[in-house]
């Protein structure tokens, strides 16, 4: 199972309660690791309003994790 | 020029001079100030949280696409991140062109993507007391929060 790091940013970052982690996961794509966390912190948040960067890029949500990927979990924006 | 974050106080005559270029006949400048109301809530003050590593890439990635689209000379852009205050320079771009119809187009294109696609976000603190992350909002949250305490 992939060793992975999580960021969260903003309201993800205070429904978590931290502002990152590591964990061991058997979910393969950011779409599906975004629901087993939101299943066990409660993440308001849906899926589908949640985009997914890996390594620094946006990543389609159904994009295969890599071994040791850092993981970040992108609110809705709201800069400007 | 690239597209940066800084959690210092952004100075606008510094950058715009950065533009200075012989070839340049026009330059527009976009400032966006924290203003002290949104949707009807007085605003105290607000935090503007990114990830900055994404924040600068894809926001340098915007300048490229606003000097492919326009005939611009440079580009720039400067958003902050921290607490900021009512009145506070939030984020500035500047263009610089040969004419100014270029110059005006590509500003208008760059804030506009900026706002839709950097990762930033923006918590606002009002006069009630109260805060939210702008654009976060579920539908539920205010039934979630009003609903009655079921009886045990």
């Amino acid at each position: 199972m992939p060793k992975l790091s999580i960021q969260y940013f903003a309201i993800l970052r205070e429904q978590r309660g931290v502002a990152q982690e590591t964990l061991t996961t058997a979910q393969t794509t950011p779409e599906q690791l975004y629901e087993e966390l939101r299943s066990r912190h409660h993440f308001t948040l849906p899926a589908d309003r949640v985009r997914a960067a890996v390594n620094g890029e946006f990543v389609a949500p159904d994009a295969v994790l890599p071994e040791g990927a850092e993981v970040v979990f992108i609110p809705p924006v709201a800069g400007g | 020029m690239n597209f940066t974050l800084t959690s210092a106080p952004i100075d606008p005559v510094a950058l715009q001079r950065d533009l200075t270029h012989s070839s340049a006949g026009a330059c527009v400048a976009f400032e966006g100030w924290v203003r002290d109301h949104n949707e009807g809530q007085a605003v105290l003050a607000l935090d503007y949280e990114a990830f900055v590593p994404l924040a600068e890439s894809e926001g340098s990635r915007i300048l490229d696409e606003a000097r492919a689209k326009f005939q611009v000379v440079a580009v720039a852009g400067v958003h902050r991140v921290g607490a900021l205050r009512i009145g506070d320079l939030a984020v500035w771009v500047g263009v610089a062109s040969a004419h100014r119809g270029s110059a005006f187009d590509a500003c208008r294109y760059i804030i506009d993507e900026a706002k839709a696609r950097l990762p930033i976000w923006k918590k606002e603190h009002y006069a009630t007391g109260a805060s939210q992350w702008i654009n976060c909002a579920v539908r539920g949250d205010y039934v979630a929060s009003n609903e009655p305490e079921k009886p045990h």
